[in-house]
């Protein structure tokens, strides 16, 4: 080895011991609770809607002699007014709920983050792009998707459409904001000062930094986008009615709130659970990414 | 190469535009610096010495063309590069780098050493893979680090290290001129020093000139060949380190030194200089010497006049008015 001073800069970190196969699992749980117990309830929610052919009956088959049975061995979550059965009709919501709102928050993480790098990168297309961004986030949610379904035929694509317009801007913002916070920091400069420039600069000084907000604000949009495909099915302005999802069940279920109250509290637990898994998962992961924060848990 | 200085400036200026109101008019500017000239040969240290504000960082920057220069001109080896565009300009990158005040925020923490390290090699095309790697094992030996180190993150190691791989990243490219930022000031005292010896030693062996900025005076005293001392982004002094701090002829750098504790309180200071007030804004510098406010000889022709920086002896520059050409610093005192 060559000569080098003798001081503490040769003093490195401490250097960590091979671990055994339970230790690999057991510590990642105990460091980040919030992950786990959010992947877990998110895990099973999503398998339950991916297995849900074949773990329950059919959703759509009615049995008018079983109409409004409260939940029981036969029928777990009881059944509605046409005597469908509730659990099948729960979990097959879940895989509506699941494909809107994990399509929605993919799409606009997708594409604020295109253009929230652009206006944080080039300041002339900022001023453009963000008072367009100004103007969709003007508009109400629920009426434009009102709006688009009226114009078209209902169906879970044009929903999924009605969802992400009004929710990019949101990632726009994020995005530039974290661009532009970045930008001005010394280890940007000192980048630049280095050589890098361009796209490398952008892919690999900018771009990992901004991932870990636009991660949380995913997860966001993704619970965000569920409770909005929601209302909008329980104003029937959202998925066609022979789609069972927890807002058409809840939709259905309103008139026989009294008679039947497991007609609403059951898919509106799912639907609440759902939304409590994703946020969970978001606010660990974002503590996961930064590699400093990460450390010190 | 030739004679020419590795790094020189000419009546920098940098105003920085004040925009207010409703329709963002450009209401007036924070002179950040405002004329400052200045040569780096090979192989010195010019210490760039102020109080927080005066403009000493925004110089670095200036110079690094990390920000545009408002007017002046901008000289490596000689090559005017006041004017290249942010394009033109990384041609010249290799030949001036640069050591940044802050080893906590100056790397990005989501990358490993190696990479930072060696992302100057990868960026000029002259090492990339395992080239790069030992080309970078070797820098970080060269800065006393482990070569392991590459493999691990920034916040794995404390300041004086980070600021070690900040010299590291700095050296990558065999540059002529290294600017270097308020480099120690964020360490320990005994880190300080060994950060310090490691910049000397590195400067005999490969002849860097050093524009070294700090607020620092024993910092200074230590690691510059020759000091300049700037208020409110003008250089009121400029002359080779021993002079400055035996004899300084302008009255902000008597009293800069006044202040400066003395490791050794029993020895009595010759005079003690103190100057009254507050720093004024750079948005509004007071006409005349910018010092005037606060001078203690201040004339009333100082409030109208800008005193240009003389040399007053071989190598040693005042900007004051009550300094005539070879005035000693005793006449100060005597005309008061």
């Amino acid at each position: 080895m060559v000569a080098v001073p003798s001081d503490t800069a040769l003093a490195s970190g401490t250097d960590e011991a091979p671990r055994s196969l339970a230790q690999r699992i057991w510590t990642p749980i105990r460091r980040n609770p919030t992950i786990f117990a959010g992947a877990l309830l998110l895990t099973i929610l999503v398998s339950l809607a991916i297995l849900a052919p074949w773990i329950s009956p059919d959703p759509l088959k009615q049995n008018t002699i079983n109409r409004l049975r409260p939940p029981s061995e036969k029928f777990w979550f009881g059944t509605d007014q046409f005597g469908r059965d509730n659990f099948a009709r729960t979990l097959h919501g879940a895989r509506v709920s699941l494909i809107v709102g994990i399509t929605v928050a993919a799409i606009s993480a997708v594409i604020g983050l295109a253009l929230g790098i652009l206006c944080g990168y080039f300041r002339r297309v900022d001023a453009i792009v963000m008072r367009i961004m100004d103007g969709i986030m003007a508009i109400p949610s629920i009426l434009l998707a009102i709006a688009l379904i009226t114009l078209t035929r209902p169906g879970l694509g044009i929903v999924i459409v009605a969802i992400v317009i009004p929710e990019v801007p949101r990632v726009v913002r994020v995005v530039r904001s974290v661009v532009l916070s970045i930008r001005a920091q010394p280890y940007i400069e000192s980048a630049i000062a280095g050589g890098t420039k361009g796209f490398k600069l952008l892919v690999r000084h900018i771009l990992p930094n901004t991932l870990a907000p636009l991660i949380v604000q995913a997860t966001f949009i993704c619970a965000a986008g569920m409770l909005i495909e929601a209302g909008l099915s329980f104003l029937g302005a959202g998925v066609p009615l022979e789609i069972p999802s927890w807002g058409n069940i809840i939709a259905q279920g309103r008139s026989f709130f009294l008679r039947a109250p497991w007609c609403i509290f059951i898919p509106g637990a799912f639907l609440a659970l759902t939304v409590l898994a994703v946020n969970l998962l978001g606010d660990g992961l974002r503590d996961r990414l930064d590699p400093r924060l990460a450390r010190r848990m | 190469m030739s004679d020419a200085p590795s790094l020189e400036v000419r009546d920098l200026v940098k105003h920085f535009p004040i925009h207010s109101g409703l329709l963002q008019r450009r209401t007036g500017a924070v002179k950040a610096v405002d004329g400052v000239s200045f040569a780096i040969r090979r192989g010195e240290t010019l210490g760039l010495v102020g109080e927080s504000g005066c403009g000493k960082s925004t110089v670095g920057k200036t110079v690094l063309k990390l920000i545009e220069p408002t007017a002046g001109r901008i000289l490596l080896d000689g090559e005017d590069v006041t004017t290249l565009s942010p394009g033109r300009m990384w041609h010249h990158r290799r030949r001036i780098q640069t050591v940044f005040q802050d080893p906590y925020s100056s790397m990005n923490p989501r990358l490993k050493v190696g990479t930072i390290v060696g992302e100057p090699l990868e960026n000029f095309g002259i090492a990339s893979g395992k080239e790069k790697d030992e080309l970078v094992a070797k820098l970080l030996q060269r800065v006393g680090m482990r070569p392991d180190a590459m493999n691990r993150f920034t916040h794995e190691f404390s300041g004086g290290q980070r600021q070690r791989l900040g010299i590291a990243k700095a050296l990558a490219v065999n540059p002529d001129v290294i600017v270097a930022d308020e480099p120690v000031s964020a360490l320990d005292v005994s880190v300080q020093a060994q950060v310090l010896n490691l910049m000397i030693d590195l400067q005999d062996e490969y002849k860097l000139a050093y524009l070294f900025i700090s607020h620092d005076l024993a910092v200074m005293r230590h690691i510059s060949h020759r000091i300049a001392v700037m208020y409110l982004g003008r250089i009121v002094e400029l002359t080779d380190k021993r002079t400055l701090f035996s004899l300084p002829m302008h009255p902000y750098t008597e009293a800069l030194l006044s202040a400066a504790p003395v490791p050794d309180p029993s020895k009595k200071k010759a005079r003690r200089v103190i100057v009254q007030g507050d720093v004024p804004s750079p948005a509004k510098p007071p006409p005349g010497c910018h010092f005037h406010t606060r001078c203690p000889y201040a004339l009333p022709k100082c409030k109208v006049e800008v005193p240009p920086l003389i040399e007053v002896a071989p190598g040693h520059h005042v900007a004051c008015l009550r300094r005539p050409v070879g005035a000693s610093p005793e006449s100060l005192t005597t005309t008061a």
